[in-house]
């Protein structure tokens, strides 16, 4: 039992199921899709980029890559937002929702891969 | 450059964590805190107003209120946000800046910094292991000569002093210890274009570790040790340390050499010279009596070479038993008139000052001059900045051992044909070098000789080897014309070729240049660039050895070619 691997791995896992639950739902249904639920995520994984900085192993390197995708997916997705609002005016339509819905499950994609990491490596350094 | 990015950013956790927490919790609560539209409509600022607002007010840049008057509790929040902000991001840029000033993160920078310069060295280099008085004289004759030098200093002050140098080429450094192997791989030991190693080292437990590393874990690269007691000497050799200089053993073999035959010590004071200063004047210490004060090792080295060559020695020594002198031996330091008597000044025909003192040495020699005006004085210099008093002094002989370990050093690495060179001259007699002095001042004037090899092979003479290959007839001689006019001769002298197992001394310029043949030539300064450029250039060499100037480039070529068709 280490405090800093809970904190870890909680950061890790949370930006995953952030992920996981603005993900799910109809691709283009703007209900089923919390723009708040997006900003969290984002703010998680982050944090989870943070966390990973640093790392020297090459399970670390891989770890840090992911979250770095997962950023850039998310951040996109949230300008796409953004420019749907607040910039063109168009509102959230299908269109744009199944965008940004699409891009975050881009996101959850690394986000799976990071745990997967975690997981294995877990297994791996058992101790 | 990794590893410092990897420090920066481990311990800039905390501060990014707190910063991207400070962040959402203001735009979160900004979006919550109810606000109102012009119109009196209750309205919730959109996520994307919200962390607008929140960019803007964190640096303190603050645009106004956007898109609507904020609420009495919007403001209420801004507030709490503007400071939270604030302080998250002077936490961050403080931290940052502490560690950027942290000493641990400094040398890991420096460190960072020192291996991408070596790794990024397209040209030969020596790695220098030691900054003292001595290393400091070599690292900046060799970037004089164009070569560059890698050091490794355990003392920071030294490199420091290395930085604020002023040295025509940047010189990596290291504050580390040069006895670890780890640091000298650091420095480049395993670097395919690392040309040797050079240990200046204070200690000689340092010396011998640094050359023992070099041998085990690069065994092509040589190493160049400077030792000072016989015994590391021999120890440094029976592990095949390449060249071994021991400043006070080859500045008693030079002086014996003057001893013998002056003709002979000139060539040699010539060759090894290091500047192009005017011509040394030549130095004939008498034979005879001579008064040796200060029996230490350099004393030691003396007496054994004069008394080799037959020269009576009487020596004074202030502490005659701690150091085994010789029987006969005047105990005192030498500085007083009296001790000077006692060993017979007035009937000496030269005194040598070899204590390890540089006012006593000096003191030592104006006494003996005062007691007898026609000494030969021959002083030991320990300490490089005392060189200007031993220059008012004017003495006939200076021994200053880092001027003499650097010019040694230039020679092995600038002219290592130099080394064979010397050694057959050896066996000639004082006739022949009387000849070679008269030859080599003819052809170079009043200026000190420059020594240059040149290798008949692809990287240093392409077109040379090139002609030699097609069975062109090129002789030395054509090597020495000068590529501008073919009429006159470059102003040098050949004394070695190196082929094979043979070697030739002072070789003819009707001899014929074969591929791989190895010359050593000395010659006025600036004279080696000129005959490298007949050597690499196909077009010079065709001038000077058939005399018809050869069109350059294609068409002319083919032009030239359709004319004598």
């Amino acid at each position: 039992m280490n405090l800093e691997k809970t904190i870890f791995a909680f950061v890790i896992v949370l930006a995953m199921t952030i992920n996981f639950g603005f993900f799910l739902g109809d691709i283009d249904n703007p209900i089923h899709h919390n723009v708040y639920e997006l900003f969290a995520a984002i703010v998680v994984s982050l944090i989870a980029t943070v966390m990973k900085l640093g790392e020297r192993t090459q399970i670390g390197a891989l770890l840090l890559a992911t979250s770095l995708v997962a950023d850039v997916q998310l951040i996109i997705g949230a300008i796409v937002w953004a420019t749907a609002v607040h910039v063109l005016e168009t509102g959230l339509t299908s269109h744009a929702m199944a965008a940004i819905v699409s891009l975050s499950g881009g996101a959850l994609l690394a986000n799976i891969v990071s745990v997967t990491l975690l997981v294995a490596e877990t297994i791996m350094g058992r101790r | 450059m990794p590893d410092v990015i990897f420090l920066l950013f481990r311990r800039m956790r905390a501060p990014l964590v707190t910063l991207i927490l400070t962040y959402a919790v203001a735009t979160t609560g900004l979006v919550l805190v109810p606000g109102e539209t012009p119109d009196g409509e209750p309205w919730h600022m959109s996520l994307f107003h919200a962390f607008y607002v929140v960019s803007y007010t964190g640096p303190t840049i603050g645009f106004g209120e956007i898109p609507y008057p904020f609420s009495g509790a919007q403001r209420l929040w801004v507030m709490f946000a503007i400071y939270a902000t604030v302080i998250a991001w002077l936490y961050a840029i403080g931290t940052l800046l502490a560690i950027l000033q942290d000493p641990a993160f400094r040398r890991v920078v420096n460190l960072s910094h020192f291996r991408r310069s070596v790794r990024r060295l397209a040209e030969p280099f020596y790695i220098v292991c030691g900054y003292g008085e001595n290393g400091a004289l070599l690292v900046r004759a060799l970037t004089d000569e164009g070569i560059r030098p890698v050091v490794v200093d355990s003392d920071s002050d030294r490199i420091d002093a290395l930085k604020v140098e002023g040295l025509s080429v940047e010189v990596p450094g290291l504050c580390a210890r040069a006895d670890d192997p780890e640091v000298l791989v650091t420095a480049g030991l395993n670097h395919p274009d690392c040309a040797g190693v050079i240990a200046v080292s204070r200690e000689e437990a340092t010396t011998l570790s640094i050359a023992v590393a070099c041998k085990l874990l690069a065994p092509r690269v040589p190493v160049i040790c400077r030792a000072r007691y016989r015994d590391t000497e021999a120890n440094l050799a029976s592990f095949g340390t390449d060249h071994i200089i021991n400043p006070f053993d080859t500045f008693a073999e030079r002086f014996a050499m003057a001893v013998r035959s002056p003709a002979m010590y000139l060539i040699y004071a010539w060759l090894t010279g290091i500047e192009h200063q005017p011509v040394a004047r030549p130095v004939v210490p008498p034979r005879g009596k001579w008064i040796l004060c200060g029996y230490g090792r350099f004393g030691k080295a003396m007496r054994e070479r004069l008394t080799r060559e037959g020269v009576e020695t009487v020596v004074v020594e202030a502490e005659p038993g701690r150091t085994k002198a010789p029987l006969g031996t005047v105990a005192g330091r030498g500085t007083e008139a009296g001790t000077l008597r006692e060993a017979d000044v007035e009937e000496a025909m030269g005194i040598i000052a070899g204590t390890d003192n540089d006012p006593n040495n000096l003191s030592i020699l104006l006494t003996a001059r005062a007691l007898n005006p026609h000494l030969f004085t021959v002083a030991r210099q320990c300490r490089g900045h005392n060189q200007p008093i031993f220059e008012a002094a004017d003495l006939d002989l200076v021994l200053d051992a880092g001027t003499i370990f650097t010019r040694e050093v230039l020679g092995l690495i600038t002219a290592p044909l130099l080394g064979d060179f010397l050694a057959r001259t050896l066996d000639q007699d004082d006739a022949w070098a009387n000849v070679l002095v008269s030859r080599i001042s003819a052809a170079v004037g009043d200026e000190l000789p420059d020594t240059w090899s040149l290798t008949v092979g692809q990287r240093s003479a392409p077109a040379l080897l090139e002609a030699v290959r097609e069975g062109a007839p090129v002789t030395l001689g054509h090597l020495l014309t000068d590529p501008r006019r073919r009429e006159r001769w470059l102003p040098a002298l050949p004394l070695l070729l190196k082929r094979a197992s043979e070697e030739v001394l002072l070789p003819e310029t009707e001899l014929a240049v074969e591929a791989g043949d190895r010359l050593l030539f000395c010659g006025r300064a600036g004279t080696q660039r000129l005959m490298g450029w007949t050597a690499a250039d196909h077009n010079l060499l065709a001038y000077v050895t058939t005399g018809e100037d050869r069109p350059r480039g294609l068409l002319w070529d083919w032009l030239a070619r359709r004319r004598t068709a």
